[in-house]
């Protein structure tokens, strides 16, 4: 079985509204260091498979399909054997 | 004029399936029928509406888990094989997320709900949804959002304004458009497309909810109204 933890944030061609709100408020509390802030999803789940290569491809496919909206969404992912 | 039968989808979350219901069947006078969403029996409708609300929660994304209900199935074949479809508000976006329209509805940039009537600009009247209205008539109608920026590609969002696939925009009450009349970010103040075979509608904006003047507007009935005659031409 395989961990797989996903991150879908917002292509970054795209002005990510949320992200700007919480770093004006994050400069609102002095943090001034802070600078591109992205607001994304977290998606964690387990894969059954025969290998890494198999639970890339289900976890690929399942970012590609469903967990993302690459019109607008870019993804990433880690998968490791548990 | 012979009756148009309309399908009017009930997702789990969906909240405007009722004013579409009296909408058609009660100021236009056609039959209308709900299909619950794990229905996969149209039963002969002849237009299908997805109607506004917040289908399964908005989870993950608007839209994203309503096109895989059962009857999403059919509607997709049954707007493959050139049947009427119309998508509003949450319909709209759940037809952006089953591929039958492009592009994708993103939150806001208020980051707000909008929630108020607006006004709208007929971009295009040469189709079946906007035939009788003119060319550049503004229509007041309410919209109630969330996620209804508008996004697609530069190259989709020149194919949409080239074909005359756009049908309305955003327009301040005099038909200007301009950034202030642009209630959530939408690129090019896009409030509704068309596909390529014009049989595929989706908007942001309520048409159903202003087809009554007690009720602000009846400026809806004018899309409905078109829709409904464009059968009665192509079947003549």
């Amino acid at each position: 079985m395989y961990q797989a933890t996903i991150t879908v944030t917002l292509r970054k061609s795209i002005l990510d509204v949320q992200g700007k709100a919480v770093e004006l408020g994050l400069h609102t509390l002095g943090m001034d260091a802070v600078r591109n802030v992205r607001i994304g999803k977290s998606i964690t789940m387990t894969v059954e498979a025969a290998d890494e290569t198999e639970a890339r491809r289900l976890t690929e496919n399942a970012c590609a399909k469903l967990l993302a909206n690459t019109v607008m969404e870019d993804y990433t992912f880690t998968v490791t054997k548990v | 004029m012979s009756s148009v039968r309309f399908g009017i989808v009930v997702f789990p979350g969906s909240n405007c399936d009722h004013d579409a219901y009296h909408a058609v069947k009660h100021v236009l006078g056609h039959p209308a029928e709900f299909l619950w969403h794990k229905e996969t029996d149209l039963k002969g409708s002849d237009v299908i509406i997805l109607p506004g609300g917040f289908s399964y929660g908005d989870y993950l994304r608007t839209g994203a888990i309503a096109r895989f209900s059962p009857v999403m199935n059919e509607v997709v074949r049954f707007a493959r094989q050139g049947g009427v479809v119309m998508g509003i508000c949450n319909g709209f976006q759940i037809l952006c997320e089953a591929g039958l329209l492009p592009g994708v509805l993103m939150r806001n940039t208020s980051l707000r709900f909008a929630c108020r009537h607006l006004t709208v600009r007929t971009e295009n009247p040469r189709t079946r949804f906007t035939a009788g209205l003119r060319d550049g008539e503004v229509l007041n109608i309410p919209i109630a959002h969330g996620d209804g920026n508008y996004f697609a590609d530069d190259e989709t969002v020149k194919r949409l304004e080239g074909e005359g696939r756009v049908l309305f925009r955003y327009c301040a009450p005099d038909g200007t458009v301009d950034a202030a009349s642009n209630p959530n970010g939408s690129v090019g103040g896009i409030a509704g497309i068309i596909n390529e075979t014009g049989t595929v509608m989706g908007m942001m904006p309520h048409p159903e909810r202003a087809c009554e003047e007690r009720l602000g507007s009846a400026d809806g009935v004018k899309i409905f109204a078109s829709l409904i005659g464009s059968f009665a031409e192509h079947t003549v």
